[in-house]
């Protein structure tokens, strides 16, 4: 196989992928970062790159360029081949193949979405969605949003939406007061977090949160034009513009599985040095496990400490990794998914958008499978990215079945991917 | 000795295991079909679905005319997600050499009043504006239909389920024997006859079976409605289909019922890892981008592998095994299971009731003196 060589390749240019980048260029050595969008950052900075307010992103965004990483945008890995070191690399008008002598699969996550009445109307959106939407340059001000869901990623887009002048006219946590009193009593051994949460809180000042409370439909003609919340024994309804949702993220394991990767729970199973079952590939980020910004660039530095092998160094972050990880477990266990919610879809509400496929097709399947041979579910453009999950939560399934091309590819990129 | 409880027991739900089902049940059969995975998810979820006439030989042609007719008595009352289109196929001629096969076949076929046309090279550009131009023409074969294979072999069992058959998902037959079917927690099945529709894994349960599997390649694109019409196969098909030792690719496109195109196809022997060949697969896209120029531009969402039952003169195995008195097969199918399906199963049902078939059961008995072919 042809194509330019590097010493460290890096997946994914989130926090994650960028921290890991750097700390191989610190050291003089080559690293490509690539990244399927126009710029760096992943999900939370992708647009700091052209008007950055938040220190942290500009401090590693900085960094990126002082080390003068290579960072090759709009360009999505679809292929691999492990045993020649090589992955295959797409753009808008090009195939390429490129080697690595360690490859390091930052490539995040994606929000989950489960399916309840109304969920597919326009303006009904995910929460992570949303946000991105109005920081590219949406108008949001004197909208209504509602935003239902799961976990802190609901205050922190309540905060950005009100910041931007959007009228949030509720927050529907799901978990209930005493499984967040129970996370609650854990913050003041996490000053950071705690920190953080007050912010929010000041941020969201006279946004009315409710726990315990979640969406149950999303109503309207054609549009989204009213929501109906369950709030611990009583409905409420109100008109509004937009419905934010997101009950928590999926970390994106495809290309990692597709690379031959061993999975654990849904994540790329590391070693402490971030290795992975497959030779000479590490992981980093929520790619493992959802954990947050911080804890993803901690995984970064030491995948990329562990690609050059430097050890040492390596160590020495194990231990703060580690104070993160079991934060990230108890936050997992405060936002576990409640019951009901597997109940919220109706005979016709659809779970697979893609191929407009009802819960009530779906649900008599023996398996994941067999409900995408039978009902073509999961086998549209997005190949189960989002049903699949869903599936997953409402039915117990394994849902997990990745091959190449990763993401849709065009046929000449897989044509062009042979030997030579 | 208690009585049988099933006159037919099944192991396999694959499509040819439906079809037998089905027939069995509408003769007043009590059946019991037992799958050890799910409904159609073998060879019969990769399978390209074409319901083609193939005239490699007299007996191929005589099973795949016969069920081809099968389908079309079918197709009435098929639902829609079977997709069963009646796209009809065009043997796409490169060159003269080519043509001259084109007119064999078409003399071939109106001898045996199968409706067929010869294309030249010009209606050819006018039937398939994206095959590049400067073919020689093709044979259109009218007849012929796609369908999706998984939702028939569902179809056809859930109307064996009404007429009071039982289908049995996750369990797995660890011997199929005179006495009926035996399983892995050492109960059984009775039956009085049982029939061994379990596909390119038929010889592990009766090893005197002659089926090695055969690997091919598909690929689904997302969609492009009418950008073909027919399902198209290049006439070199034939030459590379059945070498039994290299590895071969062809031209192979068929437009879906979704405006999807399903390109294939290859065929590889002593492989029978679900793995995708980057190489084969490569080699097979850029055969399919040599007939349609445009092709090579469009998006392609998955690619899959399956396995074909292959028996060393290419035609099926459906009759008694060797061995049993009660013990039938219906396997081997190679790539015309999907076609030859509904055949086998009247075949089967005529001899299970001592009928006289509609066409000779003995090219396909199990017990043949069978001939490496090609
Ligand atoms: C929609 C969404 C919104 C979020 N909003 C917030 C927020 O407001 N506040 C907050 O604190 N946290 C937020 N988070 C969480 C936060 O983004 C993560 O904790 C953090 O970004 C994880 O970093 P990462 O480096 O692991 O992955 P990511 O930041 O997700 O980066 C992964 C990158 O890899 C790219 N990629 C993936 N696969 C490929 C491929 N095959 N080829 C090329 N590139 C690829 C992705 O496009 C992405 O740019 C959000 C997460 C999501 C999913
Ligand atoms: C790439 C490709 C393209 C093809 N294209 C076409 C085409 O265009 N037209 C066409 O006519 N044919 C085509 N075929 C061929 C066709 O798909 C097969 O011939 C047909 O599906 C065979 O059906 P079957 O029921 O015999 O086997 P299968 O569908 O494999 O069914 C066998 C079933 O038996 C079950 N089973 C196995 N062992 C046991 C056991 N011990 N106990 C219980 N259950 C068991 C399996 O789980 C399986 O469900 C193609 C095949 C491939 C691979």
């Amino acid at each position: 196989m042809t194509g330019p060589e590097y010493e460290v390749v890096i997946v994914g240019a989130g926090p994650a992928g960028i921290s890991a980048a750097c700390v191989v260029a610190e050291t003089g050595r080559d690293a490509l970062l690539i990244d399927d969008n126009p710029s760096p950052g992943g999900q939370i900075w992708r647009e700091q790159e052209r008007h950055g307010s938040n220190w942290e992103a500009a401090h590693w965004l900085r960094r990126l360029q002082l080390y003068r990483v290579e960072v090759l945008r709009g360009a999505t890995v679809i292929d691999g081949d492990p045993d020649k070191h090589a992955i295959v690399c797409e753009t808008a008008n090009s195939v390429s193949t490129i080697r690595y002598k360690k490859l390091i699969l930052a490539t995040g996550s994606r929000e989950l979405f489960l399916p309840f009445p109304g969920w597919t109307l326009p303006n009904v959106m995910g929460a992570g969605g949303l946000q991105a939407l109005v920081k590219a340059g949406m108008p949001i001000s004197g909208k209504r949003v509602v935003i239902a869901g799961s976990g802190p990623l609901l205050l922190a887009v309540g905060a950005y939406l009100k910041k931007q002048g959007a009228h949030v006219l509720a927050i529907a946590e799901q978990a209930s007061w005493a499984r967040l009193a129970r996370f609650g009593l854990g913050l003041p051994t996490q000053p950071y977090k705690l920190a953080e949460a007050v912010q929010l809180k000041r941020a969201l000042f006279r946004v009315p949160y409710h726990a315990g409370a979640w969406v149950e439909a999303a109503l309207g003609e054609t549009v989204l034009e009213r929501v109906r919340l369950s709030l611990s024994h009583r409905r409420w309804e109100a008109p509004c513009d937009y419905l934010a949702v997101g009950f928590g993220l999926v970390p994106n394991i495809e290309l990692a599985a597709t690379l031959g990767c061993k999975l654990s729970a849904g994540c790329v199973q590391v070693d402490p040095m971030q290795q992975t079952s497959a030779s000479d590939i590490l992981s980093a980020g929520e790619t493992t496990g959802i954990g947050g910004v911080e804890l993803s660039l901690m995984e970064g530095r030491i995948a990329g400490y562990s690609a050059i092998g430097d050890r040492l160094n390596a160590q020495w972050l194990f231990s703060d990794r580690e104070r993160m990880r079991r934060f990230a477990r108890r936050m997992q266990k405060a936002f576990a998914l409640r019951e009901e919610l597997r109940h919220l879809p109706l005979e016709g509400t659809l779970v697979c958008r893609c191929e407009d496929v009802s819960y009530q097709r779906i649900a008599p399947m023996p398996g994941w499978r067999a409900a995408k041979l039978h009902t073509r579910c999961g086998m549209g453009p997005c190949q189960g990215r989002v049903c699949g999950p869903a599936a997953e939560f409402l039915f117990g399934w394994h849902c997990q079945s990745t091959r190449a091309p990763v993401f849709p590819a065009r046929i000449d990129s897989l044509i062009g991917h042979k030997e030579e | 000795m208690s009585e049988p409880v099933y006159d037919v027991v099944i192991a396999g739900a694959g499509i040819v295991g439906a079809a037998c089902a089905y027939a069995c049940s509408r003769e007043g059969l009590k059946v019991a079909v037992l799958e050890r995975d799910f409904i159609g998810g073998g060879a019969t979820a990769a399978g390209m679905g074409h319901v083609v006439v193939m005239d490699d030989s007299e007996a191929q042609f005589a099973l795949t005319r016969y069920s081809q007719q099968l389908w079309q008595e079918l197709a009435s009352e098929l639902p829609a997600d079977c997709e069963y289109v009646r796209t009809g196929t065009l043997w796409v001629a490169a060159d003269e050499e080519e043509l001259i096969e084109v007119r064999r076949k078409h003399q071939f076929y109106s001898q045996r009043k199968v409706p067929s046309e010869i294309l030249d090279s010009r209606s050819l550009d006018a039937a398939e504006p994206q095959l590049r131009t400067g073919l020689a023409g093709a044979l259109f074969v009218k007849e012929d239909a796609v369908v999706y294979p998984p939702c028939v072999a569902r179809y056809l069992l859930e109307r064996s389920r009404d007429l009071g058959a039982r289908v049995l998902l996750g369990k797995e037959v660890i011997r199929l024997d005179d006495e009926g079917a035996a399983f892995e927690d050492g109960t059984m099945m009775k039956g009085a006859v049982m029939v061994n529709a379990a596909g390119a894994r038929a010889a592990s349960l009766h090893p005197d079976l002659p089926i090695v599997p055969r690997k091919g390649h598909l690929l689904i694109t997302e969609r492009y409605p009418a950008f073909v019409h027919h399902q198209l196969i290049e006439l070199g098909y034939l030459k590379s289909a059945h070498k039994s030792t290299a590895d071969s690719v062809a031209f192979n496109v068929q437009p879906r019922k979704t405006g999807q195109l399903l390109i294939g196809s290859s065929r590889q022997y002593g492989m029978d890892s679900p793995e995708v060949d980057r190489s084969i697969l490569s080699r097979m896209l850029a055969r399919a981008g040599q007939y349609i120029p445009s092709l090579p531009g469009l998006s392609a969402l998955r690619v899959w592998t399956g396995l074909r039952a292959a028996t060393p003169d290419n035609l099926p195995l459906i009759g008694r095994c060797p061995g049993y008195r009660h013990v039938f097969a219906a396997a081997g199918h190679e790539g015309l299971g999907i076609t030859t399906s509904l055949a086998t199963a009247r075949l089967l049902i005529d001899q299970l009731m001592s009928r006289a078939p509609a066409i000779s059961s003995e090219p396909y008995s199990v017990q043949r003196n069978i001939a490496v072919h090609g």
